[in-house]
């Protein structure tokens, strides 16, 4: 066995420092430690492998994954990733680069991130947005907090219960231990009620509310009338949102919200699990100074050139310290890069285009599932984009499975009871066809 | 050496009080904006605020660093200066001109644990 | 490097597309309905992909990477990141799984978490990990709610304060106030460390743990940790280890075993994987075994944490085995060493003693400041650093001193590297002590001179307006 590729000391090199540093051995180099704490024995590892065996073994674990079309959605859904993307977002100078700290040899990165800004105040319609967070979920926990903040002495942020199960748990977790109340704004027509919201907003106690754009059943909703009563009691309006959908859907600014969240996903990043992904939030100007994460500025050098820097720094953590309103460090700036490189690509009529191959395919296979006579339809009347649930007849595990030995992942069960389906523009008529007969079959 | 103006009332963390009858401005001495350096951002409170003496009421905030404003009185913020909102460099420019709040005083008594300007001046040992 | 000049708004003209999609092949839709549509069009940027190329080519090389050159940035450990990693995290097998396919669809994907679950945990001593967090500060922030739920379940519900040292990382006190816990901070001595004596007072039934990082910030190692470990479990509190410091302990010494109840890793520092610029990272969090209750309710971020993240850290780990583990944690130690006694005769050297992956200098001791020119300081000489083709150590962190210059070589820089990054180091101090001004106005060479930060934070201009 040689030595790691990635170590390059000889033992020449190594003996050279160690006599300039004056000690005999590297293990002198812990001389401050307690011996007892110096380990013993072997590490409970596996043998050093090399590449190819890494090679191997890894393809052996991806062996061990199902392959199937995928026809879900519920936070993570399966856009197509132009080849651009992955070729550009793999660039060493890019890859390997830490925060921008250093501005004078950042500057690829702090222009990104401002373009980044650009595209997701376009999207949203708001007017400032920071350099990303970890992911959707995330970014409307900030959300919470940021509201409690502007808010000032109400402790309460309301939640629609359209928004999707995996943000709910997320913000209620940052919640409970930030000493959050939170309550919750019933939706049970596939929407978030008004009705109900004004009755919660009666008491008074409100900081926010954070309401889906596109929810959990995959209707669009209507917030008209939503900011009038939330602005009434000051509190703030949080729309959580698909960013791909907002090619075509109305706005959180033509909303009048006062923060849009959301995870940027839908914007050509691969499924992976779950991750890495990135979570965005905007805002109206007026709130910019509460705004969690990074955030960077155009400015000049001393050449008078147009320059890009972290700025309004002292909001955050490394400043604040205890008295920041977030602990938030990193973003997830290669995930933001990768989402600025699609928007480019994709521009105005590409998104749109996306959303309507999407939309199209999704309510054909609703049209053609309905047919099949094994569904209810759930919600009749409400508009949808790429998703959608239906309320299965009889109890949907075999009709699951049959699907995954037909290479589908699709009717995803929900905790009312209903299912999920999903169409991106990935998936084929052909495909869809397929799908259908399955189920029809039985 | 920085200014000291007289006739002010001084805290010790650097905030100056300009008495009139019982309404009170305040401000940040010479000393704390030079410390400081360039200011670009001031965090007030909103009119109709109380403040409580030796409690803070805003921040001063430059590039890299952010400093609480602590009220040397107690009572309701009447006023804000919204000046600086748009140009917190008059702090840097005018410390003793661009006033942040003018507070209704609830306890004057307060005003006599303030320094004068001689007192300040030792505190700061310029 | 040069400057380039272009935003990608500005490469916009009607009608250009980069896009490719199938052909439609479905009945279309109904509309929506037109309250619910978007009235003005997003003004995303219309070019072809030629132009994206070519921009976005232009605008990497703005930067610096590691692959670019030397980053001695010190508690970042920015270490060599392997490219086998970066093709095993994109085998299809794993970046087309869906996060809500059920165990017996994602078996591989279950066995990475396994098998990282074990191998960190023979790494740290701790007895298991949860993945979900996406960074390090995240970590802290539920290692922090691990702690509070460790208290609340024994209905101990007094714990709300949280011991932070001064010389800590800024995300520690951050992370604890988000945790709804109030931060009282323990001073450090002359040499360095946490003052024992200054701890014993704060311990009362109010705490509920201490955040350490060991090494600290200043790199040196917390020799009283068996000390404050006893006492603060005495005082039923429990000890976080900050995992940014974990590099140099790599196989020599695991926080498990010096009393740690709580950790996080920092997987994109400590196991190789690129910060990609400012993320994405992976904060996993680990528990010693009385703690393993604590975590099932948590539910930090929306699935499994950054998977892609996790998959190039067991591909590092894979290669490192039990065989190359110790050589990272000791060729760390000692490059560390190695310059802070190649350079301590012209940079002030606060603390003597051995190191561990880190160091600070406080200043030069020669800043060359005479009659009405300033000396240089120490963002003068990581300005300067820049233009020699290396990235700048950390500035002005940890707070305990004024011109904090802090230095993290890592274990994959070669000696001649090293010997190189001293020699120019050496040069600065000496056109310090000659012209302090040579400084004052570095970088020469990079793409943009010193900006200004001051008008960029007072007129924020925030996004591109046309």
């Amino acid at each position: 066995m040689g030595n790691l590729p990635y170590l390059p000391h000889t033992e020449a090199d190594i003996r050279a420092m160690l006599e300039k540093i004056g000690v005999k051995k590297l293990e002198d180099l812990y001389s401050d430690v307690p011996s007892e704490f110096l380990k013993k024995g072997a590490y409970a590892l596996p043998e050093a492998l090399s590449e190819q065996e890494i090679r191997d073994y890894f393809a052996s674990l991806e062996a061990m994954n199902a392959r199937l079309k995928v026809f879900v959605g519920q936070g993570a859904y399966d856009h197509y990733t132009p080849a651009v993307i992955p070729y550009l977002c793999s660039r060493s100078e890019f890859l390997t680069a830490y925060t921008p700290y250093q501005c004078e040899i950042s500057q690829g990165t702090l222009r990104y991130i401002f373009e980044y800004q650009t595209l997701m105040c376009e999207l949203t319609g708001l007017d400032v947005s920071n350099a990303s967070m970890y992911d959707g979920p995330t970014a409307a926990a900030e959300a919470m907090k940021m509201a409690i903040a502007c808010a000032r002495k109400k402790n309460r942020v309301l939640l629609s219960r359209a928004l999707l199960p995996h943000v709910v748990k997320v913000v209620e977790t940052y919640a409970k231990f930030h000493g959050v109340e939170i309550g919750y704004v019933s939706a049970d027509e596939g929407q978030t009620s008004l009705e109900a919201l004004k009755a919660e907003l009666a008491k008074e106690d409100v900081a926010g509310v954070i309401v889906p754009s596109v929810n959990r059943y995959g209707i669009i909703e209507d917030h008209t009338g939503f900011a009038d009563a939330i602005h009434a009691e000051k509190g703030l309006l949080v729309e959580y949102c698909d960013p791909s959908a907002l090619a075509v859907v109305k706005t959180p600014g033509e909303w009048d919200a006062d923060i849009a969240v959301g995870d940027g996903q839908p914007l050509g990043l691969p499924l992976c699990y779950g991750g890495p992904y990135v979570g965005f939030m905007t805002v109206k100007k007026e709130h910019m100074r509460k705004m969690p994460g990074r955030i960077v500025g155009q400015t000049q050098d001393k050449q008078g050139r147009r320059a890009y820097v972290l700025t309004l720094q002292a909001r955050e953590q490394h400043i604040k310290r205890e008295k920041a309103t977030s602990n938030i460090c990193s973003n997830e700036s290669l995930m933001a890069l990768w989402v600025t490189i699609y928007c480019s690509l994709m521009g105005p009529e590409g998104l749109k285009e996306v959303n309507k191959i999407s939309a199209d395919g999704a309510h054909y296979l609703k049209a053609e599932l309905l047919k099949t006579g094994q569904f209810e339809d759930v919600f009749p009347d409400k508009p949808f984009l790429k998703e959608f649930v239906l309320k299965p007849k009889q109890f949907p595990g075999l009709m699951q499975k049959k699907l995954e030995e037909a290479g589908f992942f699709a009717a995803l069960d929900t905790e009312e009871g209903y299912v999920s389906f999903c169409v991106t523009e990935k998936r084929s008529k052909e495909e869809i066809d397929r799908l259908v007969k399955v189920v029809k079959e039985g | 050496m920085s200014k000291i103006l007289e006739g002010l009332k001084y805290s010790e963390s650097h905030e100056w009080v300009k008495v009139d009858g019982n309404t009170a401005y305040i401000g940040v001495s010479d000393f704390a904006q030079k410390e400081m350096g360039d200011i670009t951002y001031v965090d007030m409170p909103e009119e109709g605020d109380d403040v409580m003496a030796g409690e803070e009421f805003g921040a001063l905030e430059s590039v890299k660093a952010s400093s609480e404003l602590i009220s040397p009185v107690s009572g309701t913020v009447l006023a804000v200066n919204s000046e600086l909102e748009d140009a917190p460099e008059k702090v840097n420019e005018d410390a003793y001109g661009a006033w942040i709040i003018k507070v209704a005083m609830s306890n004057e008594g307060e005003l006599d644990a303030l320094m004068d300007a001689a007192g300040y001046k030792a505190l700061i040992g310029e | 490097m040069k400057y380039y000049d272009k935003l990608i708004f500005e490469l916009s003209k009607e009608g250009r597309c980069g896009y490719s999609l199938p052909m439609n092949k479905f009945p279309a839709a109904p509309e929506v309905p037109q309250q619910l549509r978007r009235q003005a069009p997003a003004r995303l940027p219309e070019v072809a992909e030629p132009d994206v190329v070519r921009h976005y080519t232009n605008l990497s090389q703005m930067n610096f990477g590691v692959d670019t050159g030397f980053y001695p940035l010190g508690s970042c450990t920015m270490k060599y990141n392997p490219k086998i990693n970066e093709e095993m995290a994109a085998l299809p097998g794993f970046a087309g799984l869906h996060p809500l396919m059920h165990a017996g669809l994602t078996k591989g994907a279950l066995k990475v978490y396994q098998e990282m679950n074990k191998a960190l945990a023979a790494i740290t001593g701790m007895y298991t990990f949860t993945f979900d967090p996406c960074a390090g500060a995240h970590g802290e922030l539920t290692g922090l709610m691990i702690m509070r739920t460790y208290h609340m379940l024994r209905g101990d519900m007094a714990r709300t304060k949280v011991i932070v040292p001064d010389s800590a990382h800024g995300t520690n006190p951050a992370s604890a106030a988000v945790c709804g816990l109030e931060v009282v901070e323990v001073k450090s001595l002359e040499n360095g460390r946490i003052d024992v004596e200054a701890l014993k007072p704060l311990l009362g039934p109010d705490i509920a743990g201490i955040m350490m990082t060991n090494p600290n910030t200043l790199g040196l190692f917390e020799t009283e940790i068996k000390t404050i470990a006893k006492l603060v479990h005495d005082a039923g509190g429990l000890l976080y280890y900050d995992g940014a410091n974990m590099n140099p302990l790599m196989g020599v010494v695991r926080p498990g075993d010096m009393g740690f109840d709580i950790m996080h890793l920092n997987l994109h520092k400590t196991f190789s994987t690129p910060h990609g610029g400012g993320g994405p990272g992976s904060g996993p969090v680990g528990v010693a075994k009385h703690l393993e209750d604590c975590i099932p309710d948590l539910r930090v971020s929306g699935f499994h944490g950054n998977f892609g993240v996790i998959l190039r850290a067991y591909a590092y780990i894979l290669a490192l085995g039990k065989d190359h583990l110790k050589q990272v944690g000791q060729y760390a130690v000692l490059s560390a060493n190695y310059i802070k006694e190649c350079l301590k005769d012209v940079y002030k050297l606060p603390i003597e003693g051995v190191c561990k992956h880190e160091f600070v200098f406080d200043g030069l001791i020669n800043d060359g400041a005479h009659d009405d020119v300033p000396g240089a300081t120490t963002l003068d000489v990581a300005k300067r650093l820049l233009d020699y083709g290396f990235h700048a150590p950390t500035i002005y962190f940890p707070l305990l001193f004024h011109q904090a210059l802090m230095i993290e070589p890592t274990e994959t820089e070669s000696k001649e590297t090293i010997d190189t990054f001293i020699g120019v180091m050496r040069t600065i101090a000496a056109e310090a002590a000659r012209d302090p001004n040579i400084l004052h106005d570095a970088p020469h060479n990079a793409p943009i001179t010193r900006p200004d930060e001051t008008m960029a934070a007072r007129n924020p201009i925030l996004k591109y307006e046309w």
